[in-house]
């Protein structure tokens, strides 16, 4: 449903992605992983709307995305949760809840889902009127999940979800963004730094280094974990020289990198 | 006692024309990050469209001699027309733009509104009475208050009251919030960019119509410049209550409000003249004491 083709970000004159190409099946759990810096959140942003692609193309179920502000990107069934969780802190719990459901004409659909989000986590429940300011870190990312998921997106983006939490609370989100998933229509993107967690969770894995993919498969064929901290670090070892081997040209033959290393061995 | 309370009723009706002048800014501020000083020139803009335009030297009322029922709507789509018109024309283009370059936009935009006044109606300023029975008196006890000070300040709760509701209680008035904490999250989640500037904006000239048909009356004077002493309290308002924080807006307007009409009434007779200099001390003790204005907003944080 979702196409990255080959896209190419530049912050002034820094390269943040370099080609960067990524797609994402109906239903499916897909996990960019990569150390800070990566160009992760640039791509999901790039994705939304927030920054726009010098070259490349962004398809969502065949539409282009190329120029579209935020807000149609939005309202078109993509959701981003940036990094930080970005609440409005002045506004209440429930306008958080409600802010991406003013386009949405069907107001029983409105009231279900708020229900549904509500069950999901009923701590927020409690504190619907309150400033959004005042939550705990833990219940700030849930408002912000269950905010995102108001607006009854396809595709789901997730920047970072355990950055800064607690494991318990960490667990806590996956736990939930596992429900997502069983839910059935919904799919997911998400950035995580941590490749462990990824491993248990995702259908697919990208490795991302320096603005570009360098390592892209299915997560059942990545479970020694040698293949990602490989393409992670970008520096190679004999024992995982295989796994390696094993990497499809995922990246559409952009992967310059993951090329040379495997020449040089 | 009589004498302070009157004194009163001057700086809670004085500190009405701030603060409103102030809402007008900090709403703009909070969205956009943009500093309007155009606002005065709005306002004078409002109250110029009460005459004819000419450039003779006595004003022939236009809009300013019909039933308040019409004055005020009409005057009030005129001055949202030109808010809208000069996101349309200046600011839209500038939306990648840092503060400071929105800021020195305002100022260009105020000057072009000043020179079409001066253009259509010359400079010199010209007499004009708006609602001129409302400078009767009125006598509570031993009182005696102009109505058209009640009329300010009585318009001015009413759209502070109205400004709140539609902010609090509206789904756009919920999106206005959510785009002035964070506005490109509020994007992320669908809230259209575009439109609640543009309706900051509508709002803000609502807000610098009524101000302008209030002044107007007050003075009885029309000047191209007139705009500008008003923007200048009202700017320091928004600063001492907090930029971005209308709540701030509000009580700066009147807090300014009233430490001018005091420093009017009390200061010994040889130094009123320089009042507005006693203001601006304790405006620079404020920001000494609370460098971030009486009610400190994410809005100024972001922007440092």
């Amino acid at each position: 449903m979702l196409e990255v083709d080959n896209i190419h970000v530049n912050y002034g004159r820094l390269q943040a992605l370099r080609g960067v190409s990524i797609t994402a099946q109906e239903g499916e759990i897909v996990c960019l992983v990569g150390p800070n810096g990566a160009g992760k959140s640039t791509t999901l942003a790039a994705i939304a709307g927030g920054v726009t692609p010098h070259t490349g193309r962004i398809a969502l179920k065949g539409r282009s995305l190329g120029g579209l502000p935020p807000e149609t990107i939005a309202r078109l069934g993509v959701s981003l949760v940036p990094e930080g969780r970005h609440v409005f802190g002045t506004l209440s719990v429930a306008e958080n809840l409600r802010i991406g459901t003013f386009q949405r004409r069907d107001r029983a659909g409105v009231a279900s889902d708020f229900e549904r989000i509500l069950e999901h986590f009923p701590r927020l429940r409690e504190r619907l009127q309150q400033p959004a300011g005042r939550l705990s870190g833990g219940e700030q990312q849930m408002l912000v999940i269950g905010r995102a998921l108001m607006t009854r997106p396809r595709l789901v983006m997730v920047d970072e979800p355990s950055l800064g939490l607690a494991p318990k609370i960490v667990d806590q989100v996956y736990d939930i963004l596992l429900t997502l998933r069983r839910s059935g229509d919904i799919t997911l993107l998400i950035n995580e730094q941590s490749s462990e967690r990824v491993l248990k969770f995702a259908d697919r894995i990208y490795v991302m280094r320096g603005g570009r993919i360098h390592l892209h498969d299915r997560a059942a064929n990545l479970q020694d974990g040698k293949a990602i901290m490989q393409a992670y670090f970008g520096f190679a070892e004999h024992a995982t020289a295989p796994a390696a081997a094993k990497t499809p040209g995922a990246a559409g033959g952009l992967d310059i990198h993951a090329a040379i290393e495997r020449a040089a061995e | 006692m009589i004498g302070f309370l009157q004194n009163l009723i001057d700086a809670l009706s004085l500190g009405s024309l701030y603060a409103l002048a102030a809402l007008g800014i900090g709403l703009l501020f909070g969205i956009l990050r943009l500093t309007n000083f155009a606002h005065g020139d709005f306002i004078s803009f409002g109250a110029y469209a009460l005459i004819v335009p000419s450039v003779e030297v006595t004003a022939t009322k236009f809009i300013g001699g019909w039933p308040w029922y019409l004055m005020l709507p009409v005057v009030t789509v005129i001055v949202v027309l030109l808010a809208l018109l000069s996101d349309l024309l200046v600011f839209r283009k500038l939306r990648q733009a840092s503060a400071p370059t929105l800021m020195i936009a305002s100022f260009a935009v105020g000057y072009v509104i000043q020179n079409t006044i001066l253009m259509i109606y010359s400079a010199r300023p010209k007499a004009i009475d708006v609602w001129s029975n409302l400078q009767q008196q009125v006598s509570i006890g031993e009182l005696r208050v102009p109505q058209l000070q009640l009329v300010t300040i009585g318009v001015t709760v009413l759209l502070m009251v109205g400004l709140s509701l539609f902010l609090n209680r509206t789904p756009y008035g919920v999106q206005m919030r959510a785009a002035a904490e964070d506005f490109r999250m509020a994007r992320y989640l669908g809230v259209k960019g575009n439109f609640v500037i543009g309706l900051a904006f509508a709002i803000s000239g609502v807000l610098a119509a009524m101000a302008s048909l209030l002044f107007v009356s007050q003075t009885g004077t029309l000047s191209y410049v007139m705009g500008v002493p008003l923007m200048l309290f009202a700017f320091i308002a928004t600063v001492i209550g907090g930029m971005g924080s209308l709540t701030g807006a509000v009580i700066g307007g009147f807090a300014v409000g009233f430490v001018s009409v005091m420093f009017q009434a009390y200061l010994p007779e040889q130094l009123r003249s320089f009042r507005d200099a006693f203001v601006f001390a304790i405006v620079i003790a404020v920001l000494l004491y609370r460098p971030s204005g009486l009610i400190p907003t994410k809005a100024l944080a972001q922007r440092v």
